[in-house]
């Protein structure tokens, strides 16, 4: 049951134009930053190669473009998140779903598996992206998994986070910009703890994320991962089981 | 054959401290059409949703065809198909999409698919109407659209609220004699503001006022009394 609701949300999704516009300006400005990179490190090269245990190419250049990718991943992910409930509710399809046989927790799952599936995409693209480097060289693959890793994870918390947003409103514009602030308030917070409040850097999703883009895969950061996207995926089925319970 | 589709005792709803709707004790053999009148909020569409799994009772069961719906509510759901007030269609899917969907979300199976995707097309009217988006239907169509998807995965409750709104009376009578061949294998339940419409479809009439049922009689016991149900409706809900 939950492929019907994947697919039926692929299908919507790449109907409409914002799914081509948002693969395209994603690629276009990942890719920009990766030759800007490129063409930095072609500059320094020589003055690398005079220092004891240089950076590789992997580290000068992919890194940087992965760590952009999970900005840009926390601007996109609202505008893609917040059609999913909203609208349906919006437009009354949400009784559709409630009065088939499937239950609540396969159709919240069906939309996370939905957009982490044009996540994947977009991650698969940047992946080829690097994989271009090859031509040139050799590159890290342990600090390229790593990265991946990093930001499949990051993609999934905010989409999770978005999809509850979501679930709380019927107006997908209300639902991108609460997603929007909260995304960006998890940010702002590792920006403004500074070095005294510790405790505030480990809140933050990006902070995590930071460690994957170093090549550290910390179990603590995938727990503190998992633990959050299970949250926000179990707060949105309570939502809409609520609102059956409650009117 | 004689079997009961569905059944419920005592079903309440309250929102807060008001009763929206209480007491309702339902029961519907295969083969009737059920309609269910009533003023403006007297609790009609809160007892679809509620039948529909759509709204939790605040008390009393439901149960379809044997099933309790609150306890296994995915195996009673698939007996069921329901027509919402506002119909429930995506308008950027074409109508073979969407029917598609609907029915691989009532779990028809593969092979049988595109023949139920062709038989409702055909009872509903929708044949030629396949590879249109539902957004730039009319009215009507997007009501026929709400009905077979409904009835795609031949259920054996089918529930329609208001189905003949907003429709021109050519439409109106298809839609009518739809419902009628739809009551010879399934129940329906169906609510409208339309007297006429109930008199001309409908072998049990209901008629709810402020939350509980004030009126349940077969239509040939009311013809048989020579009492209009016009009548009726004024008495009981004014």
């Amino acid at each position: 049951m939950i492929v019907t609701i994947i697919r039926k949300e692929l299908n919507m999704l790449f109907t409409s134009p914002l799914a081509w516009i948002l693969l395209a300006l994603i690629q276009l400005i990942l890719t920009w930053a990766f030759l800007g990179r490129l063409d930095a490190f072609l500059e320094i090269q020589a003055q690398l190669l005079q220092i004891e245990n240089p950076p590789g190419v992997t580290e000068t250049i992919i890194s940087p473009v992965f760590a952009m990718a999970a900005i840009v991943f926390l601007m996109v992910t609202p505008l893609l998140s917040m059609r999913l409930l909203a609208e349906e509710r919006r437009n009354h399809t949400l009784t559709l779903l409630m009065s088939a046989p499937i239950s609540m927790a396969d159709i919240i799952m069906g939309k996370f598996l939905g957009l982490m599936i044009f996540f994947a995409m977009i991650i698969a693209l940047i992946v080829a992206l690097c994989m271009s480097l090859l031509l040139g060289g050799a590159i890290d693959f342990g600090l390229l998994l790593s990265n991946t890793l990093g930001l499949l994870l990051v993609a999934a918390c905010f989409s999770a986070l978005g999809l509850y947003i979501s679930s709380l409103t019927a107006q997908p514009v209300i639902a991108a910009i609460g997603a929007l602030g909260v995304l960006l308030g998890l940010w702002v917070i590792d920006l403004a703890a500074g070095e005294t409040n510790q405790w505030l850097h480990f809140i933050s999703l990006l902070k995590h994320f930071e460690r994957f883009n170093q090549g550290l895969i910390d179990t603590l950061s995938i727990a503190y991962f998992i633990l959050f996207m299970t949250t926000f995926l179990i707060l949105t089925i309570h939502r809409l089981d609520g609102e059956r319970l409650h009117g | 054959m004689t079997t009961t589709t569905i059944s419920t005792q005592n079903l309440c709803r309250n929102y807060g401290s008001h009763t929206a709707v209480r007491d309702i004790n339902l029961q519907l053999q295969r083969g009737e059409v059920l309609g269910l009148l009533g003023p403006n909020g007297a609790g009609k569409t809160t007892t679809m949703r509620m039948l529909t799994g759509n709204l939790a009772p605040s008390a009393g069961s439901i149960e379809i065809c044997g099933v309790d719906l609150l306890d296994k509510p995915q195996e009673a759901k698939a007996r069921l198909g329901f027509l919402p007030e506002i119909p429930p269609l995506y308008q950027d899917m074409t109508v073979d999409e969407f029917l598609l969907f609907a029915a691989r979300l009532h779990r028809i199976s593969k092979p049988k698919i595109h023949t139920a995707l062709g038989d409702v097309k055909q009872r509903c009217g929708l044949e030629d109407r396949g590879r249109y988006l539902i957004g730039t239907l009319s009215k009507g169509f997007q009501q026929r659209v709400g009905i077979a998807q409904a009835i795609i995965h031949d259920p054996d409750v089918i529930i329609l609220d208001e189905p003949t709104v907003g429709l021109d009376p050519n439409q109106m009578r298809e839609i009518r004699k739809l419902i009628r061949e739809l009551g010879v294998s399934s129940s329906v339940i169906l609510s409208t503001h339309i007297l006429s419409e109930v008199e001309s479809i409908c072998d049990r009439v209901q008629i709810m006022h402020k939350g509980s049922v004030v009126f349940d009689q077969t239509m040939a016991e009311l013809q048989r009394q020579g009492t209009s149900l016009e009548m009726v409706f004024t008495q009981l809900t004014q």
